[in-house]
């Protein structure tokens, strides 16, 4: 479905800030399959969901759906394939739209803009049935400004817009990073069940190891702008959280040992 | 009763100018000052049409004149978002490169710097007919008052126009491309993310907001009997104050058709201030002071205000 081939970028090249972003990444997503990205800041686990969605352009490498090869698309038009939930709940709808006008929006996903009116009566039915799911009392607050919801809310609810058109690809990146614990589990119980529905090719980004153990059926650990870990099937659902635990310390040692080798080559060519 | 009438029409002419201040500043959030150079680019076109009065052997109207002017406007305002949007060329700095060059694009319509419409036919002359038919003569009696025909006819015609447009806004502003405008001012990663080009609003959006500006001085030009090649010097800051004070009327939690509406009320009242400031012996050089001076007040005070309240509340509560 959604193929990754060695694709490299580095921000701010040939100055101090030299970022190394990612360092060839190869990966091979099935359809319909949720995987789980996890690694520490500065891995390169969300600059590889930004790759993906087109927010800057590659170094090297390119990026398929479905056999097009879409690494020259711009943001807007790959938007048309890929749904997209960011960290912040507030980034993901205009708050001075209503919550219907908001929805509208985002079942014109991939359509041209025209003159037609943007609400039409006939899907309210509908928008109060999706909010309703959500079970927060939302489908009362349609005509609301979204800009009055709780983060929670608003979170749900870009849920809905980002898998409104039933797009091939879904990106959450650490989409419940900035919820209070409640409604990060409600949010999550509702990705859970979209996921479920739409069988879209979802990469869920996240800090939570809890999440991480328990969702999904793939679990990719980057480090350092490369895929470090990368387990599927029976392996992954028997992980635990001490498992995880365990990657990221090892990580560290690995770090440790780079610094090491780093320290005693230095030493050597002095 | 004269004064009053006036200075309505010219509020009303000016409305347009709001409207179109609101399109790019609140609803794009696209500080443009394309303005000072499209609303004398409207009058100038307008003007010179009307002047001419045929282009090529054709007789030109004053209402495609006008027609004209405004799709000259969209033009720059087109200008304006290719610049910054395409062109990635500062906010700002795109809008006072369109003006500047617009100087001279008006001066080169004109062929000179000024154009007077003295006894030319337009917009408003068939309603000043119809209003002198209707009232027996060149003067109106209102409340008793004497006004004279023409402002009388300006101020309806003014009116109509001022709703009509008003009307068309809210509902374009309602529309799939509308929305997306407003999302584009509101959250424009959103609006990527959901597949739109947010430098495609942002374009269509400076196109529509200076042709409304353009229009504007188009009717201002023919209101005033002529076009000045210095008429649009601090004009952004006139639609703005228009746009702030009416924002302050109706609330800036109001919804799209009462802040249009607000915009409307915001022009009206900034013009009858200005009309009883210049009555109580006020220069009119110093206007344009005055008008800054009220913006800054507009856009200061109402947080100055909120601070010294929870200050108040803090000194209580200590």
């Amino acid at each position: 479905m959604l193929q990754l081939r060695d694709i490299r970028k580095t921000f701010n090249a040939g100055t101090d800030n030299e970022v190394r972003g990612l360092d060839g990444v190869t990966l091979d997503f099935e359809p319909g399959t949720w995987t789980v990205v996890i690694g520490s800041n500065g891995s390169g686990k969300s600059t590889m969901q930004s790759a993906i969605s087109g927010t800057f352009g590659l170094d090297g490498g390119s990026i398929t759906v479905g056999g097009t090869d879409i690494t020259a698309w711009p943001e807007h038009r790959r938007a048309h394939i890929i749904g997209r939930v960011f960290q912040d709940p507030y980034a993901g709808s205009a708050p001075s739209l209503t919550v219907a006008e908001n929805l509208a929006l985002a079942e014109g996903r991939g359509t041209r803009r025209t003159l037609a009116p943007l609400l039409r009566r006939s899907r309210r039915a509908a928008w109060r049935e999706m909010l309703a799911e959500i079970g927060l009392g939302l489908e009362r607050r349609l005509d609301d400004p979204i800009g009055l919801l709780s983060g929670g809310q608003r979170q749900s609810i870009t849920l809905l817009m980002a898998t409104a058109t039933a797009p091939k690809v879904l990106l959450l990146d650490e989409h419940t990073a900035a919820l209070d614990p409640r409604s990060a589990d409600q949010v999550i119980q509702l990705t859970s069940r979209i996921v479920a529905r739409h069988r879209a090719t979802t990469i869920m980004v996240t800090h939570s190891m809890a999440q991480a153990a328990a969702l999904g059926d793939r679990l990719v650990a980057m480090h350092r702008g490369r895929v470090y870990l990368d387990v599927r099937g029976a392996d992954k659902r028997r992980l635990r959280v001490e498992d995880l635990h365990d990657v990221f310390a090892q990580m560290r040692q690995d770090d440790r040992l780079d610094h090491a080798a780093l320290a005693l080559l230095a030493a050597e060519y002095a | 009763m004269s004064v009053l009438v006036a200075s309505i029409a010219i509020a009303l002419a000016l409305a347009i100018l709001a409207y179109g201040v609101f399109l790019s500043f609140r609803i794009l959030n696209f500080p443009d000052i394309t303005a000072d150079g499209s609303f004398p680019l409207g009058a100038a076109v307008a003007a010179t049409l009307i002047d001419h009065g045929s282009v090529a052997g054709v007789t030109v109207g004053p209402w495609t004149a006008t027609a004209v002017a405004t799709c000259a406007g969209a033009a720059a305002g087109l200008c304006t978002g290719i610049v910054h949007a395409y062109l990635r060329v500062n906010v700002l700095l795109s809008g006072i490169l369109t003006m500047t060059a617009l100087y001279s694009v008006n001066l080169m319509v004109m062929g000179r710097s000024n154009i007077g419409l003295y006894g030319k036919s337009t917009i408003f002359t068939p309603w000043e007919r119809a209003v002198e038919s209707w009232a027996g003569g060149g003067i109106v009696p209102i409340m008793g008052r004497p006004v004279p025909a023409g402002d009388v006819a300006a101020a309806l015609l003014g009116a109509a126009l001022a709703t009509a447009i008003g009307v068309a806004l809210w509902l374009f502003l309602r529309t799939q491309v509308g929305a997306a405008m407003r999302a584009t001012g509101d959250n424009p990663r959103m609006l990527r993310a959901l597949g739109t080009s947010t430098s495609f609003t942002l374009m269509v959006g400076m196109g529509c907001s200076n042709a409304l500006i353009a229009l504007s001085g188009a009717v201002f030009g023919q209101l005033q009997g002529f076009a000045d090649a210095q008429m649009g010097i601090g004009i952004i800051v006139l639609g703005l104050a228009s746009v702030i004070i009416g924002q302050t009327l109706v609330g800036a939690g109001a919804g799209i058709g009462l802040l249009i509406a607000g915009a409307v009320m915001g022009t009206v009242l900034f013009r009858l201030l200005v009309a009883i400031a210049l009555r109580m012996g006020l220069d009119p050089n110093n206007l344009k002071l005055i008008t800054a001076a009220v913006v800054l007040a507009a856009l200061v005070l109402p947080g100055l205000a909120s601070r010294a309240g929870s200050r108040l509340r803090w000194g209580a509560a200590r």
